[in-house]
């Protein structure tokens, strides 16, 4: 808290001188409005600081003048000479009292009182003279504020010396060496190593210096409103540039504030609407790639978009038709707009919305973003995203040819050697995938993208990127280095490769891989993760199928989890008995499927052919192609096709039709499921028939079943689906059940699939419907 | 009078604003950045700082500059230190600028950093603006 409270100090002084020159010219012209609120944000930002470092006093005083300034703000009083005379008395005040804040010595508060009822009064006249207190002799500072220029040379001299030391090293290396020399030398390496980790560290702040003071403010602000938070804090350990977090500071606590006192509701509201008393606020700082995110996010009543609209046109900040023109992302962020406030009250804590413009204005002022998540009657996240620039960084440095470059640390996943069969690389058109441990991903072979090495990569690194994860394919990983690094010349940046540059020990300058960026700049194409959540997802739910060109020239495609491998095999592997076509692969054989045999037979007199290997965990089988091409998400809705046995159905992809191969009916030979009998009856039970009804019943039409909502007559359905928690009806007539999952990754069994996932929903169903056939 | 600083890239007589020149200096090992815009040559370190190279030929239109080439003109722009390659040095001097003749230029895009040319002995010299010598932003690579 002394720190803070030196910080606070020697903050206030400073912005008193800066502020000296505009109170003098707002004397001069009290109408002028940039003065008004530059004064105005000085004792908005007096408060807000008083609120937590507990100086009640100052507190006062500042909300006192707060108030006159916002009602000269909003134009509800004109300043005259008595209210411009009435607040500098106060702005004099304040000044006095952190003085003797500083000097430890005590200050005769009898007539605060005079001050603030001075700024109530109206008439010009009779203004009682401003007490002059005499200002003690100010005591020595124990902390100093230094420009943040100095620490920057001194980073670089210090970089320097590190260089001429291992220069030096290097030299004398060459040379017997005399061991009073060699004593000296250590002598030196390890006290320039020592000066650089305490120079690094003036620059550097763990960001728990910025989290410190947010339990106690939290505590005093909730107890002050009456309500019931509970704070949590993550990420303290992250590293921030020091004039990041001054720069963060303010903007931190002032939306802080406004989610206790405009977000939170009361215990008794909250009761009312279900949630639980106790307000929970979490504040998350990470970094992702060069980025460092602060996460603000409550659970209270988020944004009222609506009333922020309408204050909007009251105000006559916009007007009514602009405001009704604005989508709803636009609306929320009229909440940055100077003057708004979705509160109708105003009270000590947070304000009149101020908070939030200013806000803005400091975190872009270093070059951040701020995005709002509202999520009305639900809560609020606020993102705070600064760029990493000057950061102390973790890097993994990788080599390409001979090349080096580091990668953030935190992008990182995992690190695999390529050998033996826990990877395996295979071409899928232009694209190759990297299938570690089961789990497929697109690689990115970094020497062949960068033009840099012709190799094939000996080594994976798995990065995550927002949109998914990928396999960056290196020759080799050298080394963990913590680089400080800065931004590139536009010309590098503006690649998009890369997040920045560095100079690390060797001399050498290295480039710092942007993750996202490559993924980007080589078009890789991610399966998202579907979070179920609710039916209205099942928009964007997308099949991920394999696209290829046929044998017979069309363009088809192959559901991917059907899909062992893409590979090439001997046309000498080919054989033909019985009218049937079979693969040879190594000891043994599997159907080889394919669209036409004549073509077939052309492809094989070109001596090797394309095949897609085909499992469904037993058996394999194999589908000759002409050439794969890509890796496409299918439109969850495909016209079944009930024709042809082997095409699955029609969906449509960037404007063209594109048949489906149901890969059951190639394991079968036939299609599936529709037997000699007629279609098999199968039941849409419980509460989730009617959504599946509208997306399953077109699939298992297709796939040969008869489906119904309720069984006619006595008839016994062959199979029943359900959803997974549904308690199974009195009247069960004993047919199988197969369950669906909302959850993708909840562990798989035969009795219960998630529900976007088709292929193995077919396959379940085919195997208990045959079950209960019989 | 403008001090200029007085250099030759492919046989031309060049000269740059001392105002704009940081350092002259003779550049250690670069380390190519793949995918930039053509004319950047890579990164060089430099009294711990890292600068990046730019082959001024190219950034003229012209041939690439020899890889032998080490001899560059240090200018900060934007905050960013760059290295431009010339093929030689000669001196500074003072002078007194006058407008570009009609005559196109005789090759490349000399005139795409040309601002107005100098006499010295007779010799007509251009006079090369560092700043628009500086690479543009390459397009994201696709």
């Amino acid at each position: 808290m002394d720190d803070l409270l030196q910080e606070f100090i020697a903050e206030t002084r400073e912005t008193l001188e800066a502020l000296s020159g505009e109170i003098v010219a707002w004397e001069a012209a009290p109408a002028d409005r940039a003065r008004l609120d530059a004064i105005f944000r000085f004792v908005h930002t007096v408060k807000g600081s008083c609120g937590f470092l507990d100086l009640p006093r100052l507190a006062r005083l500042s909300h006192a003048a707060e108030d006159v300034l916002a009602a000269a703000r909003d134009g509800s009083r004109t300043p005259d000479t008595a209210l411009v005379d009435a607040v500098l008395g106060i702005v004099d005040r304040i000044g006095a009292v952190v003085e003797a804040i500083a000097t430890g010595t005590g200050l005769d508060d009898s007539d605060d009182d005079a001050l603030i009822a001075a700024l109530t009064r109206t008439e010009t006249a009779s203004v009682a003279p401003v007490a002059k207190v005499a200002v003690p002799s100010r005591a020595a500072p124990r902390s100093i504020r230094l420009n943040v220029d100095l620490l920057d040379r001194m980073m670089s001299g210090m970089s320097d010396m590190v260089l001429a030391r291992n220069e030096l090293a290097r030299r004398l290396r060459d040379s017997v060496l005399d061991p009073r020399v060699e004593a000296a030398l250590d002598r030196l390496s390890l006290t320039v190593a020592d000066m650089r980790d305490t120079v690094t560290r003036t620059r550097m702040q763990k960001v728990d210096g910025l989290f410190s003071a947010l339990p106690r403010m939290v505590r005093d602000t909730a107890a002050e409103l009456g309500k019931a938070v509970s704070l949590r804090i993550e990420g303290s350990d992250v590293d921030l540039d020091r004039e990041m977090i001054e720069m963060m500071r303010d903007p931190l606590v002032h939306i802080i504030r406004n989610a206790i006192d405009h977000g939170i509701e009361t215990p008794a509201e909250r009761r009312r609407l279900g949630k639980p008393e106790t307000g929970q606020i979490c504040v998350a700082a990470r970094q992702s790639g060069n980025q460092i995110l602060i996460e603000i996010e409550d659970d209270g009543a988020g944004i009222d978009v609506a009333r922020i609209a309408a204050k909007a046109v009251a105000s006559g900040v916009h007007s009514a038709g602009e405001v009704a023109a604005m989508t709803a992302a636009d609306k929320q962020k009229l909440v940055f707009e100077p003057g708004l406030s979705s509160r109708d009250t105003v009270s000590t804590m947070s304000g009149r919305g101020v908070g939030m413009d200013v806000v803005r204005a400091n975190i872009e002022h270093v070059g951040g973003r701020v995005a709002l998540d509202n999520r009305p009657g639900r809560g609020l996240a606020i993102t705070i995203q600064v760029p990493l620039t000057l950061s102390i960084m973790s890097t993994i440095v990788v080599a390409v040819g001979d090349q080096r470059f580091a990668i953030a640390r935190q992008s990182i996943e995992e690190i695999v050697k390529i050998r033996g069969d826990q990877v395996r690389i295979d071409p899928v058109g232009a694209v190759e995938v990297a299938t570690v441990r089961g789990r497929r991903l697109p690689m990115l072979p970094l020497g062949r993208f960068l033009g840099v090495g012709p190799a094939e990569p000996m080594t994976l690194v798995i990065i995550s990127t927002r949109d998914g994860d990928y396999a960056l394919g290196v020759d080799d990983v050298l080394d963990t280095e913590e680089v400080v690094v800065k931004p590139a010349a536009p010309a590098v940046m503006g690649s998009g490769l890369y997040a920045g540059q560095t100079l690390p020990d060797s001399g050498l300058p290295m480039l710092l891989l942007d993750g996202g960026g490559l993924a980007q700049a080589a078009g890789l194409r991610f399966h998202r993760e579907v979070i179920a959540a609710s039916e209205d997802d099942a928009d964007e739910a997308a099949i991920p199928a394999l696209l290829f060109d046929d044998l017979d020239g069309c363009r088809r495609a192959m559901p991917l989890g059907a899909i062992d491998r893409v590979e090439k095999a001997e046309a000498a592997a080919v054989h033909h008995s019985g009218g049937r076509v079979r693969l040879v692969v190594g000891e043994t054989t599997m159907p080889l499927h394919h669209v036409d045999a004549r073509a077939l037979d052309r492809v094989t007199v070109g001596g090797e052919i394309e095949v897609l290997r085909l499992t469904d965990g037993e058996a394999e089988c194999a589908y000759a192609i002409a050439a794969a091409l890509e890796i496409i998400q299918l439109p969850a809705d495909i016209a079944p096709s009930p024709g042809d046995g082997t095409v699955l159905g029609v969906a449509v992809w960037q404007g063209e039709p594109i048949e489906i191969l149901d890969p059951l009916a190639l394991f079968g030979g036939t299609a599936s499921g529709a037997g000699d009998h007629g279609p098999l009856l199968c039941l849409l039970d419980g509460a989730g028939a009617a959504w599946m009804d509208r997306f399953l019943r077109p699939v298992l039409e297709a796939n040969g079943y008869r489906c119904a909502v309720q069984a006619a007559g006595d008839e016994v359905p062959a199979v029943r689906l359900m959803m997974e928690d549904e308690p199974l009806p009195e009247d069960a007539s004993g047919a199988p059940v197969v369950r669906l999952r909302r959850e993708r990754n909840a562990a798989s069994d035969a009795d219960s699939v998630y529900r976007y996932d088709r292929p193995a929903l077919i396959a379940a169903l085919a195997s208990h419907a045959r079950r209960g056939g019989r | 009078m403008p001090l200029f600083l007085i250099a030759r890239i492919a046989d031309q007589g060049v000269v740059f604003d001392a105002d704009q020149v940081d350092s002259v200096v003779d550049i250690g090992e670069v380390v190519a950045v793949p995918r930039a815009e053509p004319s950047v040559r890579g990164l060089t370190a430099l009294r711990s700082r890292v600068i990046t190279v730019v082959d001024t030929r190219l950034a003229l239109g012209l041939e690439p500059t020899a890889d032998h080439i080490r001899r560059a003109v240090i200018t900060r722009q934007d905050g960013h230190y760059y290295a431009m390659l010339v093929d030689a040095l000669d001196d500074i001097e003072t002078f007194e600028t006058r407008p570009m003749p009609h005559a196109p230029p005789r090759e490349g895009r000399w005139s795409r950093a040309a601002g107005g040319m100098v006499v010295r002995d007779g010799e007509p010299l251009l006079v090369l603006d560092l700043a628009r010598l500086v690479p543009p932003p390459a397009a994201a690579a696709a």
